[in-house]
């Protein structure tokens, strides 16, 4: 728990640093539930975008659902704009073994063949086990296995990010 | 045998076959797991990959076209291979049958059967007697059950009316016979519904039925006053004339549903029916087609309901 | 062949006896109570201390499935549990297949009986034949066979006129008729009582008037006819009423009641239980609170198994599409003994229920214990427990709502006739 972490909102502004000079007028965004959605809508916010954001529920496409069930709480995914030939910047706030992304890349194909979908993050935390890589990193950072680094969001809106010991947690 | 069988140690789901004894909690996960799948189905691609690889078998010991199909379609929205056997048809022999058939099917790895039969509690008798692994819905049994019609009635009622608790609602006709009125009961007063009535003469209200936490009403325009939502019931063929009922002209006189009863209740009152429905006898073709009937989005709603029943049971 | 019982604590009602004594038996009946006679000083003996010495039971109604109907039991299971459940004698209802309505028929099975455990048992010839209630059966020649009694167990009588006429073509020979009250067309194939559980489960209904309205028609029958009647196995609050004001009217009718029927109400049902589908249905908690105080006060005479066992795919079915009826002999004991508990009966009010009165309905002489009477004897420890499991039955029916539960008294021996046809192993 003593590791130092760095500031979310900081690792914010370098995200949104990077992805200025590439917006453009029909650039869509793609948050995934929960983290991703506050990443995605701060940086929708700041960069002003012109298509509405769109939000992503991967419970349906997850790789564990034979192990674990169905999450309790699914939200409904919703791309409210014209996903074929769309170029998506899809967003979450820590990519880890990659299976998370992969659920998204599958869902938004359902919904249509996209021309580009890259991948913006706040937080890599390598440990892949799937052949995928984001575009757009906040902070590159390396952590024992059983932590699980999770973003937080106060009242007022701001992220900050925290450690959770995954034994801890699971009971 | 008993509904326990329905929950695990959790408290999970395993198999549904009846609303009673479910608890709110579980209701609730059903209904917003199903708002989540009406998304998938405007979607370019309606199918979701949850449940590839799985084998759901339909059984259906009574004949229904439209349960089967919305099964079907909710299964196959959810990636899962379906089966259906039409056990009816197919001239399965009283006694041996019932539970040969569901031990055959399970030696071909089925993970969940969909029942439909036209006794009550063959639902439960299947679920008492198959592998641990393998998940049973009850489709309708006999009088009994049909807790995915009352599911997806009470995401149409809330679609319409958002809260359950300042609700007033009148299921009218063949409350005797209809597996549907009673599931709809339990699940009305589960979700909190204050007012549950039923209105019907008394050759199809079965005794005691104040017990199940109902105001029983003989005259429509009466029972109507002021309800949120009505659900008419449909009237078998065979109960149309004889010992239940003089004639469908009579029954429509007085518990058919006409502009002029319905006017009795609230203004903004929903008018729903489980299908298929006998226009002139339960309903005037006037209310199923008009602004209050929410009739056919009961139907859409149905394949959400049972996609969400199928994804939550296969994962427990 | 002597026998000696000692140290138990003989019970039995006809005789207003019940005290700890010894009984002595030799040429398989009862020569001495108390007093011990020289001659028994060197014979085998068993020690009864803490056990009751009661009159071996006499059930009303046992169907043993033979003829016709032995891939749900057979003579030997039956009556092996008959024996294990303490019972000397026993009637058996008509309805095999064929029916007994033939005397050849009730010939091979007295014939079966004998060459068995020795078990005294008693057929009810049919009332019609096959019993279709339509054609009268030769009833004195059936009597003569060993008939004992005429009944239609649970088929039937549609037309009244013959009912009325087979109650006074039995009354000619002073017989006795049997009668399960029950209007077919107002229990309409159903399967359940009429009232909240029917309701919730959705199963057909059979309301009370089914009873009340065939019993009424008995009644009345009885009252014009004279003929005596015994009406087995009521099973509502109503019933009781209307059997009381009869016999407050010196009508010559009496009744039983089932084991199944004096513990058990329609909430056991729980969830479709099938071991409860029984006939008549197990009725609200009112109508059983009736039963077991109108046991009581003598308006229901006696208590029967009301055996049926069923083989268990026939009870592995949707609740509508299985078998009514429940394995009983082996409980019939326990279950007195459960309902005079709970009543705060003596162990001698209790017992009566199942021996000295049923053999008074019977017209036996049985169910007693005195000097010179056939050596029919039931032995058990009113004090120990026993599991109902499908191991525990030595009967082949395995049915019962009592299933898992735990029930007081343990048959340790039976005799008939002197002769011990089970003693219990341990």
């Amino acid at each position: 728990m003593s590791q130092r972490l760095p500031d979310a909102e900081f690792l914010l502004t370098e995200l949104i640093k990077q992805l200025t000079p590439i917006t453009h007028e029909s650039m869509a965004m793609v948050g995934i539930h929960t983290g991703g959605v506050w990443v995605a809508q701060r940086i929708h916010q700041a960069l002003n975008l012109k298509l509405p954001l769109g939000v992503l529920d991967i419970s349906f496409y997850r790789d564990d659902y034979s192990k674990i069930g169905l999450h309790p709480q699914v939200k409904p995914s919703a791309l409210p704009f014209e996903v074929e030939n769309s170029h998506i910047i899809l967003v979450d706030d820590v990519l880890y073994t990659g299976r998370t992304i992969r659920a998204a890349v599958n869902e938004i194909f359902d919904y249509g063949r996209p021309a580009s979908i890259h991948l913006a993050v706040l937080v890599d935390r390598g440990q892949r086990e799937l052949p995928i890589a984001a575009q757009y990193v906040g902070a590159v950072l390396s952590l024992p296995t059983n932590n699980m680094l999770e973003l937080k969001q106060q009242s007022d809106g701001r992220l900050s990010l925290g450690l959770l010991d995954v034994k801890l947690a699971a009971e | 045998m008993n509904h326990q069988l329905q929950l695990n140690k959790n408290g999970e789901l395993l198999h549904l076959l009846t609303i009673e004894g479910l608890p709110a909690s579980i209701l609730t996960l059903i209904l917003d797991t199903a708002e989540s799948f009406t998304g998938v189905t405007e979607r370019e691609i309606k199918k979701i990959p949850l449940l590839r690889g799985k084998s759901i078998f339909n059984l259906f010991f009574e004949p229904s076209t439209r349960t089967r199909t919305t099964f079907e379609i909710a299964a196959k929205r959810l990636s899962a291979d379906v089966l259906n056997l039409n056990i009816a048809v197919s001239a399965q022999s009283k006694g041996e049958a019932l539970l040969d058939t569901v031990n055959n099917l399970s030696a071909m790895h089925a993970d969940m059967f969909v029942v439909r039969h036209s006794q009550s509690g063959a639902a439960h008798m299947i679920a008492s007697h198959v592998k641990p692994d393998i998940h049973v819905i009850n489709a309708g049994d006999g009088r009994h059950a049909h807790p995915t019609q009352a599911l997806l009635d009470m995401f149409t009622i809330r679609r319409y009316k958002q809260d359950f608790h300042n609700l007033r609602v009148a299921i009218v006709g063949d409350i005797l016979h209809s597996r549907v009125a009673r599931s709809q009961i339990h699940a009305l007063s589960t979700l909190g519904v204050p007012e549950i009535r039923v209105v019907a003469p008394k050759t199809l209200l079965p005794n005691k039925v104040e017990r199940l936490g109902v105001h029983v009403y003989h005259d429509m325009e009466k029972g109507l006053r002021d309800v949120d939502v009505v659900i008419m019931l449909r009237l078998q063929n065979e109960r149309m004339q004889g010992a239940n009922l003089p004639s469908n002209e009579e029954y429509f006189k007085y518990y058919g549903l006409t502009p002029e009863k319905l006017a009795k209740a609230k203004p903004d009152a929903i008018v729903m029916h489980p299908g298929p429905m006998n226009r002139g006898i339960e309903i005037d073709s006037v209310v199923a087609d008009g602004g209050q009937s929410v009739i056919l989005p009961q139907v859409t709603f149905g394949i959400a309901v049972r996609m969400a029943v199928m994804s939550i049971l296969a994962g427990n | 062949m002597k026998l000696l019982i000692k140290n138990g604590r003989l019970i039995d009602p006809q005789n207003k006896l019940d005290a700890v004594k010894d009984l002595c038996i030799a040429e398989g009946k009862i020569v001495a109570i108390g007093s011990i006679p020289t001659e028994f000083t060197d014979c085998p003996v068993i020690d009864a201390k803490d056990w009751v010495v009661c009159p071996g039971l006499i059930d009303l109604s046992a169907r043993l499935r033979e003829p016709g109907l032995e891939y749900k039991a057979t003579l030997e299971s039956e009556l092996d549990a008959a024996a294990a459940g303490g019972i000397t004698s026993l009637a058996c209802p008509p309805d095999t297949d064929p029916p007994l309505d033939e005397p050849g028929l009730v010939e091979m099975l007295k014939h079966r009986t004998k060459s068995l455990n020795h078990i005294h048992v008693y057929p009810i010839g049919a009332l019609t034949q096959k019993l279709k209630g339509e054609k009268l059966t030769e009833m004195a020649e059936l009597r003569d066979a060993g008939c004992v009694a005429f009944s239609h167990a649970d088929e039937p009588i549609t037309n009244l006129h013959i009912l009325r006429q087979a109650m006074y073509y039995a009354s000619t020979f002073n017989f006795s008729v049997w009668l399960r009250p029950q209007e077919i067309n107002l229990a309409n194939r159903g399967v359940a009582h009429d009232g909240e559980v029917a309701t919730r489960l959705g199963l057909s209904p059979i309301p009370v008037c089914a009873e009340t309205i065939a019993l009424s028609n008995i009644i009345l029958l009885v009252r014009e006819i004279g003929v005596r009647v015994h009406v087995c196995r009521i099973s509502s609050a109503e019933s009781v009423a209307m059997i009381r004001t009869a016999k407050q009217q010196k009508l010559p009718i009496t009744c039983d009641v089932s084991i199944n029927h004096l513990h058990l109400s329609e909430m056991d049902i729980g969830f479709f239980n099938t071991n409860c589908h029984l006939i008549p249905p197990l009725r609200n908690l009112q109508d059983r609170d009736s039963l077991r105080a109108g046991l009581i006060d003598g308006t229901i005479d006696a208590i029967c198994s009301d055996h049926a066992p069923i083989d268990d795919d026939a009870k592995l079915l949707p609740f509508g599409e299985s078998e009514a009826g429940a394995s009983g002999l082996e409980l019939l004991l326990s279950l007195t003994l459960k309902w005079a508990d709970s009543m705060n009966l003596s162990l001698i009010d209790g017992l009566k229920v199942i021996t000295q009165i049923p053999a008074s309905i019977l017209a036996i002489d049985a169910g007693h214990l005195s000097l010179g009477a056939a050596a029919d004897i039931c032995i058990f420890d009113p004090e120990a427990y026993w599991k109902v499991t499908p191991s525990t039955l030595k009967s082949q029916g395995k049915n019962t709502p009592f299933m898992g539960m735990e029930l007081p008294g343990s048959v340790k021996y039976t005799l008939v006739g002197g002769n011990i046809i089970y003693q219990r192993s341990n």
